[in-house]
Protein backbone atom coordinates (compact mmCIF):
# COMPACT_ATOMS: atom_id res chain seq x y z
CA UNK A 1 0.00 0.00 0.00
CA UNK A 2 1.29 3.77 -0.37
CA UNK A 3 -1.12 5.47 0.77
CA UNK A 4 -3.23 6.60 -1.55
CA UNK A 5 -1.25 9.86 -2.97
CA UNK A 6 -1.47 8.19 -6.39
CA UNK A 7 -3.48 10.13 -8.92
CA UNK A 8 -6.81 7.48 -9.31
CA UNK A 9 -6.87 5.36 -12.28
CA UNK A 10 -9.56 4.23 -14.47
CA UNK A 11 -7.16 1.38 -15.90
CA UNK A 12 -5.93 -0.68 -13.37
CA UNK A 13 -2.06 -0.70 -13.49
CA UNK A 14 -0.93 -4.09 -14.41
CA UNK A 15 -0.33 -6.00 -11.98
CA UNK A 16 3.18 -5.62 -10.47
CA UNK A 17 5.84 -8.35 -11.58
CA UNK A 18 6.31 -10.46 -8.75
CA UNK A 19 2.28 -11.06 -8.40
CA UNK A 20 2.89 -12.19 -12.06
CA UNK A 21 5.42 -14.32 -11.55
CA UNK A 22 3.57 -16.16 -8.28
CA UNK A 23 0.56 -16.74 -10.60
CA UNK A 24 2.76 -17.75 -13.06
CA UNK A 25 4.37 -20.44 -10.99
CA UNK A 26 1.21 -21.44 -9.11
CA UNK A 27 -0.16 -22.54 -12.98
CA UNK A 28 2.90 -24.81 -13.31
CA UNK A 29 3.07 -25.96 -9.62
CA UNK A 30 -0.79 -27.33 -9.59
CA UNK A 31 -0.48 -29.00 -13.03
CA UNK A 32 2.11 -31.20 -11.61
CA UNK A 33 0.51 -30.99 -7.93
CA UNK A 34 -3.19 -32.29 -9.74
CA UNK A 35 -2.03 -34.32 -12.37
CA UNK A 36 0.13 -36.22 -9.54
CA UNK A 37 -2.70 -37.11 -7.43
CA UNK A 38 -4.50 -38.00 -10.58
CA UNK A 39 -2.34 -40.90 -11.22
CA UNK A 40 -1.45 -41.94 -7.79
CA UNK A 41 -5.41 -42.77 -7.63
CA UNK A 42 -4.08 -45.60 -9.98
CA UNK A 43 -1.40 -47.38 -6.84
CA UNK A 44 -2.70 -50.74 -6.01
CA UNK A 45 -5.18 -50.73 -9.12
CA UNK A 46 -2.75 -50.64 -12.17
CA UNK A 47 -3.55 -53.27 -14.87
CA UNK A 48 -0.21 -55.11 -13.86
CA UNK A 49 1.92 -55.26 -10.94
CA UNK A 50 5.12 -53.75 -13.66
CA UNK A 51 2.76 -50.56 -14.95
CA UNK A 52 1.45 -50.03 -11.18
CA UNK A 53 4.69 -49.12 -10.22
CA UNK A 54 5.63 -47.20 -13.43
CA UNK A 55 2.41 -44.72 -13.10
CA UNK A 56 2.85 -44.34 -9.38
CA UNK A 57 6.67 -43.56 -9.56
CA UNK A 58 5.45 -40.75 -12.59
CA UNK A 59 2.91 -39.63 -9.92
CA UNK A 60 5.83 -39.33 -7.17
CA UNK A 61 8.07 -37.44 -10.09
CA UNK A 62 5.27 -35.02 -10.31
CA UNK A 63 4.75 -34.56 -7.15
CA UNK A 64 8.26 -33.89 -6.36
CA UNK A 65 7.99 -30.80 -9.06
CA UNK A 66 5.09 -29.54 -7.59
CA UNK A 67 6.99 -28.94 -4.14
CA UNK A 68 9.87 -27.60 -5.77
CA UNK A 69 7.62 -25.47 -7.80
CA UNK A 70 5.30 -24.17 -5.00
CA UNK A 71 8.25 -23.86 -2.31
CA UNK A 72 9.48 -21.03 -4.69
CA UNK A 73 6.34 -19.75 -5.45
CA UNK A 74 6.03 -18.99 -1.52
CA UNK A 75 8.78 -17.18 -1.65
CA UNK A 76 7.62 -14.97 -4.89
CA UNK A 77 4.81 -14.35 -2.94
CA UNK A 78 6.29 -13.26 0.33
CA UNK A 79 3.50 -14.02 2.80
CA UNK A 80 5.03 -16.58 4.62
CA UNK A 81 3.20 -19.59 2.75
CA UNK A 82 5.08 -23.01 2.14
CA UNK A 83 4.24 -25.21 -0.68
CA UNK A 84 1.73 -27.42 2.09
CA UNK A 85 -0.01 -24.16 2.85
CA UNK A 86 -0.16 -23.78 -1.35
CA UNK A 87 -1.06 -27.58 -1.49
CA UNK A 88 -3.60 -27.85 1.30
CA UNK A 89 -5.08 -25.20 2.56
CA UNK A 90 -5.85 -23.36 -1.09
CA UNK A 91 -9.62 -23.40 -2.27
CA UNK A 92 -10.75 -24.52 -5.50
CA UNK A 93 -11.39 -21.53 -7.51
CA UNK A 94 -7.44 -20.42 -6.08
CA UNK A 95 -5.88 -23.31 -8.10
CA UNK A 96 -4.43 -22.81 -11.64
CA UNK A 97 -3.65 -26.09 -13.17
CA UNK A 98 -5.32 -26.53 -16.76
CA UNK A 99 -8.57 -28.61 -16.65
CA UNK A 100 -6.76 -31.36 -18.97
CA UNK A 101 -5.22 -32.59 -15.92
CA UNK A 102 -8.00 -32.39 -13.33
CA UNK A 103 -10.66 -34.81 -15.34
CA UNK A 104 -11.16 -38.21 -13.90
CA UNK A 105 -8.65 -40.88 -14.35
CA UNK A 106 -11.15 -42.64 -16.79
CA UNK A 107 -9.92 -46.34 -17.93
CA UNK A 108 -6.14 -46.85 -18.67
CA UNK A 109 -6.23 -45.56 -22.29
CA UNK A 110 -7.78 -42.46 -21.26
CA UNK A 111 -4.95 -42.16 -18.36
CA UNK A 112 -2.69 -42.67 -20.89
CA UNK A 113 -3.78 -40.46 -23.24
CA UNK A 114 -4.11 -37.61 -21.10
CA UNK A 115 -0.74 -38.43 -20.11
CA UNK A 116 0.89 -38.72 -23.57
CA UNK A 117 -0.80 -35.05 -23.89
CA UNK A 118 0.70 -33.38 -21.05
CA UNK A 119 4.28 -35.03 -21.35
CA UNK A 120 4.88 -33.70 -24.70
CA UNK A 121 3.44 -30.39 -23.36
CA UNK A 122 5.74 -30.71 -20.16
CA UNK A 123 9.22 -31.61 -22.56
CA UNK A 124 8.65 -28.63 -24.78
CA UNK A 125 8.02 -26.33 -22.25
CA UNK A 126 10.45 -27.50 -19.65
CA UNK A 127 12.89 -27.76 -22.24
CA UNK A 128 11.99 -23.52 -22.81
CA UNK A 129 12.27 -23.14 -19.14
CA UNK A 130 15.50 -24.54 -18.66
CA UNK A 131 16.86 -21.58 -20.08
CA UNK A 132 14.80 -19.02 -18.01
CA UNK A 133 16.19 -15.61 -17.05
CA UNK A 134 15.12 -16.43 -13.34
CA UNK A 135 17.93 -18.68 -12.09
CA UNK A 136 16.19 -20.94 -9.64
CA UNK A 137 12.90 -21.62 -12.01
CA UNK A 138 15.64 -22.80 -15.21
CA UNK A 139 17.19 -25.05 -12.54
CA UNK A 140 13.75 -26.60 -11.54
CA UNK A 141 12.65 -27.25 -15.66
CA UNK A 142 16.47 -28.62 -16.19
CA UNK A 143 15.77 -30.99 -13.08
CA UNK A 144 12.05 -32.04 -14.14
CA UNK A 145 12.93 -32.27 -17.70
CA UNK A 146 14.52 -35.61 -17.66
CA UNK A 147 12.28 -36.41 -15.59
CA UNK A 148 9.52 -35.64 -18.30
CA UNK A 149 11.61 -36.82 -21.56
CA UNK A 150 11.31 -40.43 -19.63
CA UNK A 151 7.41 -39.81 -18.69
CA UNK A 152 7.09 -39.45 -22.54
CA UNK A 153 8.65 -42.35 -23.62
CA UNK A 154 6.60 -44.62 -21.01
CA UNK A 155 3.37 -42.93 -21.98
CA UNK A 156 4.34 -42.68 -25.88
CA UNK A 157 5.02 -46.26 -25.73
CA UNK A 158 1.37 -47.13 -24.51
CA UNK A 159 0.22 -45.17 -27.24
CA UNK A 160 1.55 -46.95 -29.43
CA UNK A 161 0.61 -50.18 -27.82
CA UNK A 162 -2.81 -49.29 -26.90
CA UNK A 163 -3.51 -47.72 -30.82
CA UNK A 164 -1.88 -50.51 -32.98
CA UNK A 165 -3.55 -53.22 -30.39
CA UNK A 166 -6.23 -55.08 -30.21
CA UNK A 167 -9.41 -53.64 -31.65
CA UNK A 168 -10.79 -53.05 -28.03
CA UNK A 169 -7.73 -51.07 -27.35
CA UNK A 170 -7.59 -48.67 -30.47
CA UNK A 171 -11.37 -47.92 -29.66
CA UNK A 172 -10.80 -46.86 -25.89
CA UNK A 173 -7.61 -44.92 -26.89
CA UNK A 174 -9.53 -43.34 -30.24
CA UNK A 175 -12.03 -42.45 -27.39
CA UNK A 176 -9.81 -41.23 -25.11
CA UNK A 177 -8.07 -38.58 -27.66
CA UNK A 178 -11.35 -37.58 -28.94
CA UNK A 179 -12.88 -36.75 -25.39
CA UNK A 180 -9.38 -35.08 -24.51
CA UNK A 181 -8.82 -33.01 -27.28
CA UNK A 182 -10.62 -29.88 -26.52
CA UNK A 183 -8.75 -29.67 -23.19
CA UNK A 184 -5.12 -29.08 -25.12
CA UNK A 185 -6.26 -25.98 -26.01
CA UNK A 186 -6.34 -24.47 -22.66
CA UNK A 187 -2.35 -25.00 -22.37
CA UNK A 188 -1.38 -23.20 -25.54
CA UNK A 189 -4.19 -20.18 -24.59
CA UNK A 190 -1.33 -16.89 -23.69
CA UNK A 191 -3.28 -14.67 -21.27
CA UNK A 192 -1.66 -11.16 -19.46
CA UNK A 193 0.38 -13.36 -17.04
CA UNK A 194 2.41 -15.45 -19.98
CA UNK A 195 3.25 -12.24 -21.87
CA UNK A 196 4.06 -10.58 -18.67
CA UNK A 197 6.49 -13.75 -18.58
CA UNK A 198 7.60 -13.76 -21.54
CA UNK A 199 8.51 -10.22 -22.01
CA UNK A 200 10.47 -10.28 -18.48
CA UNK A 201 12.40 -13.53 -20.08
CA UNK A 202 10.88 -15.77 -17.65
CA UNK A 203 8.65 -17.75 -20.02
CA UNK A 204 8.54 -19.07 -23.52
CA UNK A 205 6.13 -18.06 -25.92
CA UNK A 206 3.35 -20.45 -26.02
CA UNK A 207 2.23 -20.19 -29.31
CA UNK A 208 5.69 -21.76 -30.62
CA UNK A 209 5.37 -24.04 -28.67
CA UNK A 210 2.33 -25.26 -29.88
CA UNK A 211 3.65 -26.23 -33.23
CA UNK A 212 6.28 -28.01 -31.77
CA UNK A 213 3.70 -30.03 -29.54
CA UNK A 214 1.63 -30.05 -32.59
CA UNK A 215 4.30 -32.04 -34.54
CA UNK A 216 5.41 -34.37 -31.56
CA UNK A 217 2.18 -35.84 -31.15
CA UNK A 218 0.98 -36.13 -34.59
CA UNK A 219 3.88 -38.06 -35.22
CA UNK A 220 3.44 -40.95 -32.12
CA UNK A 221 -0.58 -40.79 -33.13
CA UNK A 222 -0.21 -41.95 -36.90
CA UNK A 223 2.26 -44.22 -35.93
CA UNK A 224 -0.04 -45.61 -33.39
CA UNK A 225 -2.94 -45.71 -36.48
CA UNK A 226 -4.97 -43.11 -35.04
CA UNK A 227 -6.39 -40.38 -35.82
CA UNK A 228 -6.17 -36.45 -34.43
CA UNK A 229 -9.57 -35.07 -33.82
CA UNK A 230 -8.91 -32.37 -35.69
CA UNK A 231 -6.80 -29.03 -35.53
CA UNK A 232 -5.46 -27.50 -31.57
CA UNK A 233 -8.92 -25.42 -30.47
CA UNK A 234 -7.87 -22.01 -30.45
CA UNK A 235 -8.81 -20.06 -27.69
CA UNK A 236 -8.61 -16.57 -27.87
CA UNK A 237 -7.24 -16.33 -23.93
CA UNK A 238 -6.92 -18.79 -21.07
CA UNK A 239 -10.11 -18.45 -19.04
CA UNK A 240 -10.54 -21.85 -17.94
CA UNK A 241 -8.45 -23.43 -14.92
CA UNK A 242 -5.79 -20.50 -15.30
CA UNK A 243 -7.97 -18.29 -13.83
CA UNK A 244 -9.44 -20.87 -11.43
CA UNK A 245 -12.67 -21.78 -13.15
CA UNK A 246 -12.46 -25.84 -13.39
CA UNK A 247 -14.81 -28.89 -13.95
CA UNK A 248 -16.72 -30.23 -11.29
CA UNK A 249 -14.39 -32.97 -10.92
CA UNK A 250 -11.36 -30.67 -9.12
CA UNK A 251 -13.50 -29.52 -5.74
CA UNK A 252 -14.10 -33.60 -5.06
CA UNK A 253 -10.29 -34.20 -5.73
CA UNK A 254 -8.99 -31.79 -3.42
CA UNK A 255 -11.43 -32.60 -0.67
CA UNK A 256 -9.73 -36.05 -1.06
CA UNK A 257 -6.41 -34.73 -1.08
CA UNK A 258 -6.45 -31.57 1.58
CA UNK A 259 -8.93 -33.82 4.61
CA UNK A 260 -5.70 -35.22 6.50
CA UNK A 261 -3.66 -31.74 6.20
CA UNK A 262 -7.04 -30.04 7.04
CA UNK A 263 -7.92 -32.11 9.76
CA UNK A 264 -4.98 -32.39 11.74
CA UNK A 265 -3.06 -28.95 11.01
CA UNK A 266 0.53 -28.82 11.24
CA UNK A 267 1.00 -32.79 12.03
CA UNK A 268 3.77 -34.83 10.91
CA UNK A 269 4.80 -38.56 11.22
CA UNK B 1 -13.27 -64.04 6.38
CA UNK B 2 -10.06 -63.13 4.24
CA UNK B 3 -9.35 -66.39 3.86
CA UNK B 4 -12.53 -67.25 1.95
CA UNK B 5 -10.83 -65.32 -0.99
CA UNK B 6 -8.74 -66.77 -2.70
CA UNK B 7 -5.88 -65.27 -4.50
CA UNK B 8 -7.03 -67.08 -7.91
CA UNK B 9 -10.27 -64.53 -7.44
CA UNK B 10 -8.52 -61.52 -6.53
CA UNK B 11 -6.29 -61.78 -10.01
CA UNK B 12 -9.32 -62.92 -11.96
CA UNK B 13 -11.81 -59.91 -10.70
CA UNK B 14 -8.52 -57.41 -11.83
CA UNK B 15 -7.89 -58.96 -14.92
CA UNK B 16 -11.44 -59.18 -15.96
CA UNK B 17 -11.76 -60.58 -19.66
CA UNK B 18 -8.38 -62.06 -19.64
CA UNK B 19 -7.79 -65.63 -19.74
CA UNK B 20 -6.10 -66.52 -16.74
CA UNK B 21 -3.29 -68.00 -18.31
CA UNK B 22 -2.55 -64.85 -20.82
CA UNK B 23 0.25 -64.24 -18.55
CA UNK B 24 3.15 -61.53 -20.52
CA UNK B 25 6.26 -63.05 -21.03
CA UNK B 26 9.26 -63.12 -18.27
CA UNK B 27 12.28 -61.14 -18.45
CA UNK B 28 15.24 -61.61 -16.18
CA UNK B 29 16.42 -58.08 -15.25
CA UNK B 30 20.27 -57.04 -14.68
CA UNK B 31 21.87 -54.19 -12.85
CA UNK B 32 25.38 -52.76 -13.17
CA UNK B 33 25.75 -50.42 -9.71
CA UNK B 34 28.95 -48.39 -11.15
CA UNK B 35 31.14 -48.16 -14.90
CA UNK B 36 33.13 -51.22 -15.21
CA UNK B 37 31.54 -53.61 -12.53
CA UNK B 38 29.62 -56.45 -13.49
CA UNK B 39 25.58 -56.56 -14.62
CA UNK B 40 23.99 -58.59 -11.64
CA UNK B 41 20.71 -60.47 -11.84
CA UNK B 42 18.41 -58.20 -10.05
CA UNK B 43 15.26 -60.19 -10.52
CA UNK B 44 12.35 -60.79 -12.97
CA UNK B 45 8.97 -58.88 -14.58
CA UNK B 46 6.65 -59.07 -17.14
CA UNK B 47 6.67 -57.17 -20.40
CA UNK B 48 5.20 -58.04 -23.99
CA UNK B 49 8.11 -56.30 -25.86
CA UNK B 50 11.96 -55.31 -24.91
CA UNK B 51 11.35 -51.74 -25.03
CA UNK B 52 8.73 -52.42 -22.31
CA UNK B 53 10.61 -54.58 -20.17
CA UNK B 54 13.41 -51.64 -20.40
CA UNK B 55 11.22 -49.43 -18.68
CA UNK B 56 9.97 -51.88 -16.21
CA UNK B 57 13.03 -52.74 -14.89
CA UNK B 58 14.01 -49.10 -14.58
CA UNK B 59 10.90 -48.53 -12.58
CA UNK B 60 10.67 -51.79 -10.70
CA UNK B 61 14.44 -52.19 -10.38
CA UNK B 62 15.96 -49.05 -10.71
CA UNK B 63 13.80 -46.38 -9.33
CA UNK B 64 15.79 -45.68 -6.60
CA UNK B 65 19.39 -44.82 -8.08
CA UNK B 66 22.24 -47.01 -7.83
CA UNK B 67 22.12 -48.10 -11.15
CA UNK B 68 23.93 -46.85 -14.65
CA UNK B 69 22.85 -49.76 -16.77
CA UNK B 70 20.24 -52.05 -17.35
CA UNK B 71 19.88 -55.73 -19.10
CA UNK B 72 17.05 -57.31 -20.19
CA UNK B 73 17.09 -60.79 -21.00
CA UNK B 74 13.68 -63.16 -22.43
CA UNK B 75 13.67 -66.15 -19.36
CA UNK B 76 12.92 -68.17 -22.09
CA UNK B 77 16.70 -67.72 -23.25
CA UNK B 78 18.57 -68.48 -20.40
CA UNK B 79 19.87 -72.12 -20.48
CA UNK B 80 20.37 -72.54 -16.56
CA UNK B 81 22.04 -76.10 -15.13
CA UNK B 82 19.41 -78.34 -13.32
CA UNK B 83 19.56 -79.89 -9.34
CA UNK B 84 19.87 -83.01 -11.08
CA UNK B 85 23.71 -81.77 -12.28
CA UNK B 86 24.65 -80.88 -9.01
CA UNK B 87 27.29 -83.56 -8.52
CA UNK B 88 29.08 -83.72 -11.51
CA UNK B 89 28.80 -80.12 -12.00
CA UNK B 90 29.73 -78.27 -9.05
CA UNK B 91 31.19 -81.75 -6.74
CA UNK B 92 34.71 -82.54 -8.14
CA UNK B 93 35.81 -78.79 -7.45
CA UNK B 94 34.97 -79.07 -3.55
CA UNK B 95 37.99 -81.43 -2.49
CA UNK B 96 41.23 -79.88 -4.19
CA UNK B 97 42.80 -77.41 -2.62
CA UNK B 98 45.45 -77.20 -4.99
CA UNK B 99 42.84 -75.57 -7.67
CA UNK B 100 43.22 -73.09 -5.04
CA UNK B 101 45.89 -70.26 -5.14
CA UNK B 102 45.49 -69.99 -1.68
CA UNK B 103 46.89 -73.56 -1.91
CA UNK B 104 50.41 -72.62 -2.40
CA UNK B 105 52.69 -70.15 -0.42
CA UNK B 106 53.47 -67.03 -1.85
CA UNK B 107 57.85 -67.03 -1.85
CA UNK B 108 58.98 -64.40 0.71
CA UNK B 109 60.30 -61.20 -1.40
CA UNK B 110 57.50 -61.88 -3.77
CA UNK B 111 55.48 -58.73 -3.66
CA UNK B 112 52.10 -57.17 -5.04
CA UNK B 113 50.22 -60.38 -5.56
Amino acid sequence: MTGGTTTPSVVPAPAPMPNAFFEYLLRLGDDRLVLGHRLSEWCGHGPVLEEDIALSNVALDLLGQATMLLRLAGEVEGRGRTEDALAYFREVVEFRNAQLVELPTGDFAYTIARQFLFDVYAVVLLDALSTSRHAELAAIAAKSLKEAKYHVRHSGEWMLKLGDGTEESHRRAQRALDELWRFTGELFAPDEIDRAMREAGIAPDLGALRATWESLVRDVIDRATLTLPGDVPRLPTARGGRAGAHTEYLGHMLAEMQIIARSHPGASW
Amino acid sequence: MASTVSNQQIVGDQAAGMPADAQWPVWEVFTQSAQGAPHEHAGSLHAVDAEQALQNARDVYARRGGVISLWVVPSGAITASSPGDGGPFFDPGSDKAYRHPQFYKVPRGVRGV
